[in-house]
């Protein structure tokens, strides 16, 4: 039997640690900052940013507004106000640019959430055997679309584990921990990646203006790759990676990629940057 | 039958393989969320009666088509009473408390608890309850609401779903007043509580006071509180202050108050008023015939 590899591991000892943790520590503040500027309003008083990831208004001004929810709004049958429609445009032209999820990595809180479970999951090194599309989660959105239409109804609202524990930290969080449980257990214990990488209509809807993204992972320096696969190990979304190692372009293309730049990290050859697309 | 299958395998296709193995099963779970969600709509369509939507909600259906679910009302509700002055009691939290506390907290206070109270009205539904998660509602016997006049919940919605285009508070029809308990009631028993008409925000015009004979002594009245849909905002001030340990006046969503005349049907005098003459030709006159007389 050999001897496991630790991912990142080798990075460390070659770049030393801050260096091949640099987009993760990055990460983690945009995320908790984020949080924490939600958070400030309810618990300080001071209110930087008012609503909840669905929608809400920054800096007493600027609207902000979940596309997936509008989208719903606009299929059960509701013309939103100016305001809405126009924090919706701001969501999308940020995120066209920098990558539709680029939520899931930097914004979204349970990403947090499903990072521990992942590496639980790894630690263990539980092989679940469940089988689950990475499609899925795009047919789960088509149905939310289908289904907002039927009920005439936000519907997804009911569910949406990740507005739910953000609403939940911020005002009560009634029976949205036992969403978040079933995730991690998920997660940890059922199928790695199993809510982000397969499930989440979410992410799935912002993987669609990855699309156009002009962000993008490069394989910058793909000649220096030894085959390690720690990059793979890593990532979440592993399928989108052998392209740009392997395929005619060195750019990460697909929409699914994440941007969160933890395979910049944890590559010891540096064969990874943030670049833009072509 | 087995080398057929087999056969069958090695000449499928690997984008047909997927199809069969990929696309297929997430496809049907996908249809099977879908079928849950409709399924879970149908039966929570309806509010229940002990939550009051906020002031310019549009008609509950349309409402759940437009409300974000942002909280951004629940805040400004807050917001509002933090920064209210004449009140006396000391300031709330700035983020609501759970519903458990509202009500050990309104236990504590009693009947001496003031009207005015001291928790924001508006609050965030939470996941798991029979009301649409993270939409906003009030329970008029805890916290109704304070009928501020610049509505700032209502200006906070990005969304519409709090409809701007309503003019005054005055115009709001959150519910409606209804005195569900006419033998508990003080008044209806013959004393001059008055409570709930003397909290009454439109008092005069949504709740009044209907005199009657008290057929018990014979001799007294009774003042029955008596509300006009026409004029009631479904605030709750009257079911919040009423002296009952449960109260007997109660604010209703709209749909569960009020009745529904058959679209047939057909008010004689307004008729009347409307054509300005009898929609009916004079009474017949017919002929008096008694056994005696003959024709």
């Amino acid at each position: 039997m050999s001897k496991r590899r630790t991912p990142g591991q080798e990075a460390v000892e070659k770049k030393g640690w801050l260096r091949a943790n640099t987009w993760l520590l990055l990460r983690r503040l945009s995320q908790l900052g984020i949080l924490g500027m939600f958070l400030l309003g309810p618990l300080a008083g001071l209110w930087l940013i008012k609503g909840t990831l669905s929608a809400s208004t920054a800096f007493g001004f600027l609207p902000l507004t979940d596309p997936l929810t509008v989208a719903q709004s606009l299929a059960a049958g509701h013309v939103p106000e100016a305001a809405v429609l126009v924090g919706m445009l701001v969501v999308l032209a940020v995120y066209t640019v920098i990558g539709g999820r680029m939520y899931c990595a930097w914004v979204c809180p349970i990403n947090l959430l499903t990072d521990i479970a992942t590496w639980l999951n790894r630690r263990l090194e539980i092989k679940g055997n469940l089988n689950l599309s990475r499609s899925l989660r795009y047919w789960l959105l088509g149905m939310i679309i289908i289904s907002a239409a039927v009920t005439g109804s936000i519907i997804w609202e009911w569910f949406n584990p990740v507005t739910m524990v953000q609403r939940g930290l911020l005002f009560s969080m009634g029976f949205g921990w036992l969403l978040a449980a079933e995730i991690f257990i998920l997660d940890a214990f059922v199928l790695r990646h199993g809510w982000c990488g397969h499930l989440c209509p979410v992410g799935a809807a912002y993987s669609l203006l990855g699309f156009t993204a002009a962000l993008r992972v490069k394989a910058a320096r793909r000649e220096r790759c030894t085959d390690c696969t720690d990059c793979f190990a890593v990532c979440p979304e592993p399928q989108v990676i052998r392209p740009a190692l392997k395929g005619s372009s060195d750019v990460i293309l697909s929409h699914n990629c994440l941007n969160c730049g933890r395979c910049i990290d944890v590559c010891p050859q540096e064969v990874f940057v943030f670049s833009k697309r072509a | 039958m087995d080398s057929a299958h087999n056969k069958s395998g090695q000449e499928q296709s690997p984008s047909r393989r997927r199809f069969l193995t990929e696309t297929i099963p997430a496809a049907a779970g996908a249809l099977v969320l879908a079928v849950g969600l409709v399924e879970h709509q149908h039966s929570a369509k309806a509010l229940p009666p002990y939550a009051i939507r906020p002031p310019g909600a549009l008609p509950e259906e349309k409402f759940l088509a437009a409300c974000l679910r942002c909280g951004q009302c629940v805040r400004a509700c807050a917001e509002n009473l933090r920064q209210d002055k004449s009140r006396t009691t000391a300031p709330p939290a700035a983020s609501a408390p759970q519903l458990g506390e509202f009500i050990s907290q309104l236990a504590e206070l009693g009947e001496n608890a003031p009207l005015e109270t001291t928790v924001p009205t508006l609050r965030l539904a939470e996941f798991g309850g029979d009301i649409a998660a993270g939409t906003p509602y009030f329970i008029p016997r805890i916290s109704p609401c304070r009928m501020c006049e610049d509505m700032p919940c209502v200006k906070a919605c990005p969304s519409g779903a709090l409809n701007k285009k309503m003019a005054s508070i005055n115009e709001a029809k959150m519910g409606l007043a209804v005195l569900v308990d006419q033998e508990n009631c003080l008044n209806c028993l013959g004393l001059r509580c008055d409570v709930c008409y003397r909290n009454c925000p439109v008092i005069d015009k949504a709740l009044t006071l209907e005199m009657q004979v008290n057929q018990r002594t014979g001799v007294h009245a009774r003042f029955i509180p008596t509300v006009h849909s026409k004029h009631c905002t479904g605030c709750g001030k009257c079911e919040r202050s009423c002296v009952l340990e449960n109260a007997a006046i109660k604010v209703l969503p709209l749909s569960q108050a009020r009745g529904t005349l058959g679209s047939h049907y057909r008010v004689g005098w307004e008729e009347k008023e409307k054509a300005g003459h009898s929609l009916i030709p004079e009474a017949l006159q017919l002929p008096t015939r008694r056994p005696e007389e003959k024709p």
